[in-house]
């Protein structure tokens, strides 16, 4: 149980998806402008890294590994598919997000009305297919721990987004100088965020 | 042929429009600065500049050359699944690059990490394909392309100068500093090499850039 609440709360501060590594910046940038919509992306965000990088796991496991296909048998102990990771990675998002899409328009038109527009959007946003391959790259033990990752992201860039957005809707009053404008402070406030959120580093849990 | 009667003769490699195709992105329709794509890669390979020169180039490959694979297929790719088989293609290039940096510069590959893989979902590229060259032929994809990933590259290089230069008095890890400055009592500034800078130099470049192009600025 600890190591779940350990990844969980790193993956949301002291990893997080945008102030440590700049994932999802374009989405970030692009839809922050008021709280409302981010809100609804933020929520999509999670979503989809709660199911894809679960997913992804079970593929590195299984298909892509060094000798993961032994289960078939023997002979393919010695088989490494992993040069195939970011085309069966990207594909398997792609045709979640999809899928997804599909079964929330089916199920619960309320939440595709708020969430389908994000959805199609969220397919090319680097911080999922960032989510799948840190995944990789870290070795998680279990199934648990990269779902708990997976969500534990999600939620970090969730918060990283309300609150820009949140920055952005108050800073339209104030003075700010022309050419800093719109982007420029945009990008300085979000530098400023990842110096607050650095306080978090030496944290061991 | 009614394109063929309005063109009477056949258009130069390196007409004004083509050359424009590769200095317009360098400039007023930087990719990074002005388009805002493509953030994520800049800010996090920006802390020395090798890494950043080589991905740099390997963004450059790759949207050279898928720029004219979509180009060339444009025609035939069916609009609804045009984002998976772009994606596909993107892929297909983004493996060999990494297969061929493992192979070669291992340590830069490893510097990189997921970064490489991530040149993928990185916006420029799909944004190119989507914007250009589904609708153009395939050279002048070929230079939107090119001219692109040098914007790309041209602010990627920018940053990652000040931040060496700054945060460990290094250019390319060749020390330029030198060394009486330091025992006069200058101190690197450890803070440059922290990723929050990054985003701080992007928004300074920004704000210089529109300072000088006053057409740029944002009008709300």
């Amino acid at each position: 149980m600890e190591e779940y609440v350990s990844i969980f709360v790193r993956s949301i501060f002291v990893d997080n998806m945008v102030f440590a590594y700049f994932l999802g910046m374009c989405s970030y940038l692009a839809v922050s402008r008021t709280v409302k919509t981010s809100v609804g992306l933020g929520f999509a965000v999670i979503f989809v890294l709660g199911i894809t990088v679960p997913i992804n796991y079970l593929l590195q496991n299984f298909v892509l590994g060094k000798g993961a296909l032994t289960w078939l048998g023997p002979q393919f102990a010695s088989v490494d598919l992993s040069f195939l990771t970011f085309i069966m990675f990207i594909a398997i998002i792609a045709a979640m997000v999809q899928l997804v899409e599909m079964i929330i328009e089916k199920f619960s038109p309320t939440l595709y009305s708020s969430l389908g527009i994000f959805l199609p959007l969220i397919a090319v946003n680097c911080a999922i297919l960032g989510g799948s391959l840190f995944m990789q790259e870290r070795n998680y033990a279990n199934l648990g721990e990269a779902t708990v990752f997976g969500l534990g992201s999600g939620v970090g860039w969730f918060l990283a987004i309300v609150g820009i957005a949140a920055i952005r809707e108050k800073i339209q009053y104030s003075n700010v100088p022309a050419p800093l404008r719109g982007l420029g402070i945009t990008f300085i406030i979000t530098g400023l965020m990842g110096i607050a959120f650095m306080s978090f580093m030496g944290i061991e849990l | 042929m009614s394109e063929n009667t309005n063109k009477p003769k056949k258009e130069e490699l390196f007409s004004a429009k083509n050359r424009k195709l590769l200095s317009n992105p360098m400039g007023k329709d930087n990719p990074i600065t002005v388009q805002v794509l493509g953030i994520c890669s800049v800010l996090a390979v920006t802390v020395q500049l090798r890494p950043s020169l080589v991905m740099a180039l390997s963004v450059a490959a790759v949207m050279g050359v898928s720029n004219v694979v979509i180009s060339l297929l444009r025609n035939t790719i069916p609009q609804r699944i045009r984002i998976i088989v772009q994606l596909t293609v993107i892929a297909s290039m983004v493996i060999l690059v990494d297969q061929v940096l493992k192979a070669f510069f291992y340590d830069i590959s490893r510097q990189l990490s997921v970064f490489v893989g991530l040149i993928i979902t990185n916006c420029i590229i799909m944004g190119r394909l989507e914007a250009f060259a589904l609708s153009n032929k395939p050279w002048p994809s070929f230079l939107d392309g090119v001219g692109n990933a040098a914007g790309y590259g041209a602010v990627l290089l920018t940053v990652a100068f000040f931040r060496e230069l700054l945060g460990s008095g290094t250019l390319f890890g060749y020390q330029i500093v030198p060394n009486f400055i330091y025992d006069m009592g200058y101190v690197n500034n450890g803070f440059m090499i922290l990723p929050p800078m990054a985003l701080i130099t992007v928004g300074i470049i920004i704000w210089v850039q529109r300072h000088r192009n006053p057409e740029l600025v944002d009008a709300s």
